[in-house]
């Protein structure tokens, strides 16, 4: 009698295996929705002015963050943070010199959407990474797995919420750009539609060669992401700090996909359970 | 009062005044954390090392019903209890943890909402399901028979089988919850096998801690030696598949590069190896659980890499509540098994009836 529950669970664990290893193969690369708008930025054109950052601040009524330098004088946010979504930096090494601007990436395929139990955090109109309180428990994992560290908390709240640039939607709602991209003066960073952005980035590489790292960092990187970058300095030393092109939930997914594909390994595992026990049982029973 | 369970309620109480303090002043004022660093001691403690230690309900519960060894059973009572409260604390060390608590309801009842990618709900959902069914496996020792239980008595084995599924569907979930953040974990702990590793270890701990609660209350001792070797080669198994899959995947450089990193990992290794030598199972089980929380925190937090300029130590009042729940957690333990008859098992010839499972112990003690 022995054999067969030992033959009934290799059965099973072969089986899981079958499922899995098919199915971690078929989760295929996402690309961009067809409405998907985004932002371009290029360092070669940023003069490191923060007309943006200041005019985030307004359009999403930020309250201005004067825990760092200035000892309380200055809205001088050192990073992306609870009071704000959008950020230049600056680096330099040397004679070598680029600003960066920092906010959401709206990644094509996003680990935070990946994360979010209940959709607070999701790819909504024009493909931007929207967030929405009412489903949100604050449970931080979508911090946890950003690969861009965007998505803050506000600490410093007794009823927090998720902070994180979401391209300004509601302007988008009302036709109108992104703060950031409508007041910068250079065209550092300039709003439109993700094909059109990419094909404009495209040009810039191909008609200035030498100019750029002959790359456009957000094209494949983590599966793509909505907002790209052109870059004269190479973008590890912007802080990107992964070069990959694997989407972040790709892995993770196919795991889950395989294990749990309709939902028949699990129903499939009960059963199981409640059989061996039943006939343990009924052994016992004619044992006595 | 023995002075010990004063102590146990001192700290106990202590914890209770810093949640207060917590809800009150908020996480930021009362935590370490930052958005480097968002989840810290409470999860990777007491939620993703807590759940593994309470995995002895799980581990036993396999042992008897699926595997038929009815001589165990007088261990499934307490292994049960065990992770009954284990699990609960797990699960008010995340309301503790959220930001936003009130809406814990809306993750089991939004059901439209259900993102079915996200590891993390179907991690929430098995342990809020399987609190549920620790308690209910536990009710026959402790309600008086009514009508209640005899309905419960009936549907017991579908419920004790659904106490098996969970356990296996979450821990193996909470592994793949650190796949997700694979590019900021080190690479000697990111690895598709994540979630299989987990299962491994939390059925490894779980034994262990079964051996280790018994060897301290003395009783059924003489049945853990088994139940340590099945550990121990759980822990075999861990350290075989960990170092296979780093060598297939040409990651076992980076552990031969004894920075910090390579450092922990070894501690890791030579910690799943160490109770292969060790004869006294107490001090075996004791090395198993060390090596499985020491893993599993490592994965959360040690190897966690969020970038330059971050830094992560627990606040004192984390520490301190982390410490209040484990505290309270063993004075309860102790005032339940002093309470309803749970640490001294079934009758010898109702071992393999599962029905009859957790009818309330006879006065006598067993026969065997």
């Amino acid at each position: 009698m022995d054999i067969d529950r030992r033959s009934l669970l290799k059965t099973a664990a072969a089986a899981a295996t079958l499922t899995i290893i098919p199915a971690a193969e078929a989760r295929e690369r996402r690309v961009a929705p067809s409405d998907a708008v985004g932002l371009l930025y290029d360092t070669t054109r940023c003069v490191g002015c923060k007309a943006c950052v200041v005019a985030c601040k307004q359009a999403n009524e930020m309250a201005p963050d004067v825990d760092g330098y200035g000892g309380g004088l200055y809205d001088a946010p050192e990073g992306l943070n609870e009071y704000t979504k959008n950020v230049i930096a600056l680096y330099r090494e040397g004679e070598e010199q680029s600003f960066v601007k920092k906010q959401c990436m709206h990644c094509i395929d996003p680990a935070c959407v990946g994360a979010c139990m209940l959709g607070a955090m999701h790819k909504g109109a024009f493909g931007v990474v929207s967030y929405d309180a009412a489903k949100c428990v604050g449970c931080r994992y979508c911090e946890t797995v950003c690969p861009f560290n965007v998505p803050k908390f506000e600490w410093s709240k007794k009823a927090p919420k998720i902070v994180k640039c979401e391209l300004c939607r509601h302007r988008l709602a009302e036709g109108k750009e992104p703060a950031c991209s409508e007041v910068c003066p250079r065209g550092a960073v300039i709003f439109g539609r993700y094909a059109d952005l990419l094909a404009d980035a495209r040009e810039r590489l191909a008609k200035n060669p030498g100019k750029y790292v002959p790359k456009i960092y957000g094209e494949r990187e983590l599966g793509g992401t909505q907002v790209l970058y052109l870059s004269h300095v190479p973008f590890e030393k912007l802080g990107f700090r992964f070069q990959g092109e694997e989407a972040v939930p790709h892995v993770q997914q196919s795991v889950q996909h395989g294990v749990y594909k309709g939902f028949a390994a699990p129903v499939a595992l009960y059963a199981l359970l409640g059989a061996v026990m039943f006939r343990n049982r009924r052994r016992g029973d004619s044992d006595e | 009062m023995s002075r010990n369970f004063k102590i146990l309620l001192l700290l106990a109480a202590i914890g209770i005044m810093l949640i207060i303090r917590r809800f009150a002043i908020g996480l930021g004022a009362s935590t370490a954390l930052s958005d480097g660093y968002p989840l810290g001691l409470w999860i990777a403690l007491d939620v993703v090392v807590g759940t593994a230690l309470a995995c002895g309900g799980y581990a036993v519960a396999l042992l008897v019903y699926i595997f038929n060894r009815g001589q165990y059973h007088p261990l499934v009572r307490p292994a049960i209890l065990t992770s009954a409260l284990g699990y609960s604390m797990a699960g008010l060390s995340v309301a503790i943890d959220l930001g936003r608590p009130w809406n814990m309801w809306k993750i089991p009842l939004y059901f439209r909402n259900w993102n079915l990618n996200s590891a993390l709900l179907e991690v929430a959902l098995c342990i809020m399901a399987y609190v549920c069914v620790l308690w209910i496996e536990l009710t026959p020792a402790m309600l008086k028979p009514s009508r209640i239980t005899r309905f419960l008595d009936r549907i017991l084995v579908w419920i004790i089988a659904l106490g098996m599924l969970l356990p296996t569907m979450h821990q193996s979930s909470l592994g793949s919850l650190m796949l997700l953040a694979g590019p900021k974990l080190h690479p000697l702990w990111n690895t598709p096998l994540l979630p299989l590793l987990f299962l491994i270890t939390c059925l490894a701990m779980g034994y262990a801690m079964v051996v280790f609660e018994s060897a301290i209350s003395r009783r059924h001792t003489a049945l853990l030696a088994v139940l340590q070797k099945i550990a121990v080669f759980a822990g075999i198994a861990f350290v075989a598949l960990r170092l296979i899959d780093l060598a297939l995947r040409s990651r076992l450089s980076i552990a031969m590069h004894l920075d910090l990193y390579g450092i922990i990992f070894w501690i890791e290794i030579v910690l799943w190896l160490m109770p292969a030598m060790i004869a006294n199972p107490f001090r075996g089980a004791m090395c198993i659980a060390l090596a499985g929380g020491l893993y599993r925190f490592d994965t959360f937090l040690v190897a966690f890499q969020p970038g330059p300029g971050w830094h992560y130590f627990p606040s004192v009042s984390e520490m301190f509540i982390s410490i209040g729940l484990i505290a309270l957690e063993i004075a309860i333990y102790i005032a339940l098994v002093k309470r309803f008859p749970i640490l001294g098992g079934m009758p010898a010839q109702e071992h393999s009836r599962v029905a009859q499972a957790f009818q309330p112990a006879p006065r006598h003690q067993e026969t065997t």
